[in-house]
């Protein structure tokens, strides 16, 4: 579905993307994790076409995006702090998003109603707490039945109860064979979701594994032990 | 009493002795000179409609020529039309026309010369190189007629109504266009120029030289090349005249040089590039005039002196006033000047601090005229406010210490 | 495009700076032909007041949207939606809002009070220098990410045209004062949009004033037909240029 090659990118003398190289299938959730600064929001955002690479491409459905912008129907993507125009109401906000992207029949408004929005329909965006501005922003990354979606730090800001519904949407989507791209920093719940992981550090990729392969190659059972374990290894190796 | 009276019997007894020529195209008498040569001195010489030649036609007697209803005198472009050189002559309703265009001569519709008490009243004269050409004459009246310059191509153009050495003529009611100057005098005293429009003329509305002691009432000079330029002369009166739509390169309402001890009242300055502009002229007194959206209001070399400006209206100016120097012993008071930004606490209605109508800008201009491509931008309104604040750049001479508060009802 | 544009239209109307910045305008102009019974000295007046305060407004307003809609631009470029379109929608709702807002607060005023030649021309300049600086509001937004940054940008481009720019040319004159210049500040005027709408004005109201001395040079070229051209044409290019500069370094920027 999507495909990396020898991506690199500098913002200055920063190096963040240092040759990354990778492929996401469909029906995957693939999950990335590293610690701050390791270059996840770069690459998600390199996906979607948000920071120029500087070198490398991206292939998406067989295609390079360079210069290109109709692929990115094909992604929902839910930022990580979700700002809107501040004087528009929620339904403003949605059918704009249906308007701007000339796609109003046929929409999943699942989560929409899972999280009661259009109750909240009349309410200005400025007035929204951060909770309720990321529903609005996982309900519009579903809205468009996107074949990828593109998730950072979905479940930050949002209560129990959300984030459960969220993870139930995203499995759900997983079983309809759409590739879901999330980053996070909570185990369990990369647990919970993910098929593949992977571990993004200064800028490269440590390692990029199922989650089962990674059970079994490092023998733990618990996936926190296991990535310590794996990490332990590569500063030894 | 009893002259006058003698006088009008002695007028009233040639007018009863003359006889009447009646010239007609079908008429035993048919042309026009040969009328002339044919009449008596005092005769009338009645011209009934149509077309007559007349190459430079003479007239050496007294003689009253009549057109009814403007009868086409034609000199064919061969010469003058008519020459005057008798006293007591009228002429009265021609329609006189096209004379030689060369420049070699002076070529006048109606030349007068040596001549005194003629009258042309309402002649029409088209396609001439010189209209009217008066030389040393005295008490013509040249009265409510229309003069129109030869269209010919190049600027080579000869003056509407031109006086050389005349005394005591009235020039009243005509309408003078296209022409080179619309009014020429040089040499002439004691004439009165009343009601006349001249306009669209290539060079001035109005033009004189060394021509004392004349009166300028209720003109219109408008639209003319440069506008109206008089200059060394003494005595002018000018009253109620109307000078307008004078722009271009160099035009004025009025240029006045080496004119002094004259009076300016009552006139109306509108549309000019340079409403009026001084050199060397003193003892000048200007009242009661309007001095209406010109470029420049008045502009005043530093060698005039003595000159009084007051009760003047000065609106829509884009500057009222401009000098190249210090001007010395000129007095401005009680005008009202619409760009003043004082106050009258004392409600005399007379502004409480002076008016100086001379901007810091205005004062560039004068140095680099190039400067005028920053006119009205914010600099220069910086300019002119820090000014306003620092005193001592602008000359303190001129200014209107008494300037007053609302527009001087006329 | 005109979709983003739409948008921006509907957000920014529904802001309190445009209605705030229409109100001083309609304050300003009806004050000013409230206040002088000669409707042409009023539109004199009108200009100064335009000429400072339009390119203010639009280039500090166009500016803060921007930096304040920035979230908003993020999420239309994880849309499938082209870079370029995101801009020049941005770009065309905050200039059809600012001009809106110069039509309501001055149009007004003008029709009613001096329907003529010179009222249009003064709003036509009004309208194109409200173009051109939101044009280079969003060039100084597109070269600095941060916000105080770029409005610190903009401001100095402000004042650059206002003032440094005209005391410039001041100086220049002065320098070479003796050597004929009227190419030479036809060319310099150029260089300044405020300058040419000004000079449109300016043949429009103190023709008179122009005409004497030099100003004859100015008119001869700005009032001929090839001259008003002219004029339009380079207006075009300070609203086209920085918009294209602004346009062709977004598509390459990171958000």
């Amino acid at each position: 579905m999507i495909e990396v090659k020898n991506l690199r990118k500098s913002f200055g003398k920063l190096e963040v993307l240092k040759d990354v190289n990778a492929f996401f299938e469909s029906g995957q959730a693939v999950i990335i994790i590293g610690p701050n600064g390791s270059g996840k929001t770069t690459l998600i955002k390199t996906i979607l076409g948000m920071v120029v690479a500087d070198k490398g491409e991206v292939i998406f459905n067989g295609k390079n995006i360079v210069n290109d912008f109709h692929y990115r129907k094909d992604i929902g993507y839910m930022p990580q702090i979700g700002r809107y125009p501040e004087n528009m109401k929620i339904g403003q906000i949605v059918s704009m998003m249906k308007d701007l992207r000339k796609h109003n029949t046929d929409v999943d408004e699942e989560l929409l109603h899972q999280y009661d929005l259009p109750s909240m329909y009349g309410k200005s965006m400025r007035t929204l707490s951060g909770g309720t501005r990321q529903k609005v922003s996982a309900a519009l990354a579903f809205l468009f039945h996107p074949k990828v979606l593109i998730l950072d730090e979905p479940t930050a800001g949002l209560d129990p109860l959300a984030s459960e519904i969220l993870k139930a949407k995203i499995l759900k989507s997983k079983q309809e064979g759409r590739l879901i791209l999330v980053t996070s920093h909570i185990m369990s719940e990369v647990e919970e979701m993910g098929d593949k992981l992977m571990y993004l550090f200064e800028g490269k990729i440590n390692f990029y594994k199922t989650i089962p392969e990674l059970k079994f190659e490092t023998g733990e059972d618990r996936l926190g032990k296991a990535i310590a374990k794996i990490m332990k290894e590569k500063l030894h190796a | 009493m009893r002259f006058y009276f003698f006088l009008f019997l002695t007028a009233l007894t040639a007018l009863c002795r003359a006889n009447v020529i009646t010239l007609c195209p079908s008429c035993e008498i048919n042309d026009f000179a040969k009328a002339i040569q044919s009449a008596a001195p005092f005769d009338t010489i009645l011209v009934k409609p149509g077309t007559y030649a007349s190459i430079n036609t003479i007239i050496n007697k007294p003689l009253t020529v009549i057109g009814e209803h403007y009868p086409i005198i034609d000199g064919q472009q061969k010469d003058e039309v008519i020459t005057v050189l008798a006293d007591h002559v009228s002429l009265i309703g021609l329609d006189i026309r096209n004379t030689n265009l060369g420049s070699l001569k002076d070529y006048a519709g109606i030349r007068i010369f040596k001549s005194h008490y003629t009258q042309v009243f309402r002649c029409h004269l088209r396609n001439v190189y010189f209209g009217i050409y008066i030389s040393d004459a005295s008490h013509t009246t040249v009265k409510d007629n229309v003069t129109i310059g030869a269209d010919y191509a190049g600027s080579d153009r000869g003056n509407g109504i031109h006086l050389w050495k005349c005394d005591s003529i009235l020039i009243e009611g005509n309408r003078i266009n296209n022409h080179r100057d619309g009014i020429y005098f040089e040499f002439s005293k004691h004439c009165t120029i009343t009601n006349n429009l001249s306009a669209n003329n290539i060079r001035y509305g109005l033009h004189f030289m060394f021509s004392d002691y004349n009166t300028y009432i209720r003109n219109t000079f408008r639209n003319n090349g440069t506008g109206v330029a008089v200059m060394y002369t003494d005595y002018v009166q000018m009253y109620d005249n109307v000078f307008e739509d004078n722009w271009g390169d160099a035009a004025y309402g009025l240029l006045l040089k080496d004119i002094n001890s004259s009076i300016i009242v009552g006139n109306t300055f509108r549309n000019n590039t340079i409403a009026v502009t001084m050199e060397g002229s003193s003892r000048m007194r200007f009242e009661n005039n309007d001095f209406i959206k010109n470029g420049y209001g008045l502009k005043i070399m530093a060698n005039c002196e003595s000159d009084t400006f007051r009760r003047n209206n000065f609106t829509g100016n884009t500057f009222d006033a401009a000098t190249n120097g210090v001007l010395v012993n000129n007095l401005f008071a009680y005008n009202y000047w619409d760009k003043y930004e004082g106050y009258d606490l004392n409600r005399d209605k007379i502004g409480d601090v002076p008016y100086k109508p001379v901007s810091l800008y205005s004062m560039i201009i004068e140095q680099m005229p190039y400067a005028v491509i920053l006119l009205r931008s914010f600099l220069v309104d910086l300019l002119d406010r820090a000014e306003k604040n620092i005193p001592g750049i602008m000359p303190d001479t001129f200014q209107d210490a008494t300037p007053v508060m609302t527009i001087i009802k006329r | 495009m005109l979709k983003i544009a739409k948008y921006v239209v509907y957000d920014i109307l529904r802001s309190k700076v445009l209605i705030a910045y229409t109100l001083f305008l309609l304050l300003i102009s009806f004050s000013l032909f409230g206040l002088e019974s000669d409707p042409s000295k009023s539109l004199v007046s009108l200009m100064s007041v335009i000429m400072i305060i339009v390119p203010l407004v639009s280039i500090i307003f166009s500016t803060t949207y921007f930096y304040n809609a920035y979230e908003f631009i993020e999420l239309l470029v994880a849309q499938p939606i082209s870079r370029n379109s995101i801009l020049l929608g941005e770009y065309f709702g905050v200039a059809v809002s600012l001009v809106v807002g110069l039509l309501v607060g001055v149009g007004i005023p003008i029709a009613y009070y001096a329907p003529t030649a010179t009222g249009f021309v003064l709003l036509l300049s009004g309208i194109a220098l409200t173009l051109s600086f939101a044009s280079l509001a969003f060039f100084a937004s597109v070269v600095t990410r941060d916000k105080a940054k770029g409005i610190g940008v903009a401001l100095m481009m402000w004042f650059y045209f206002s003032v440094i720019y005209d005391a410039l040319v001041l100086a220049v004159l002065f320098a070479f004062n003796d050597y004929p210049l009227d190419k030479a500040v036809i060319g310099m005027a150029s260089l300044n949009p405020i300058d040419l709408g000004r000079i449109m004005i300016l043949l429009k109201i103190d023709i008179s004033a122009l005409m004497g001395f030099t100003g004859a040079v100015y008119k001869q070229f700005f009032g001929k037909s090839f001259g008003m051209i002219y004029t339009i044409g380079v207006m075009l290019l300070w609203i086209l240029l920085p918009l294209l500069a602004s346009v062709r370094i977004f598509r390459k920027k990171n958000l």
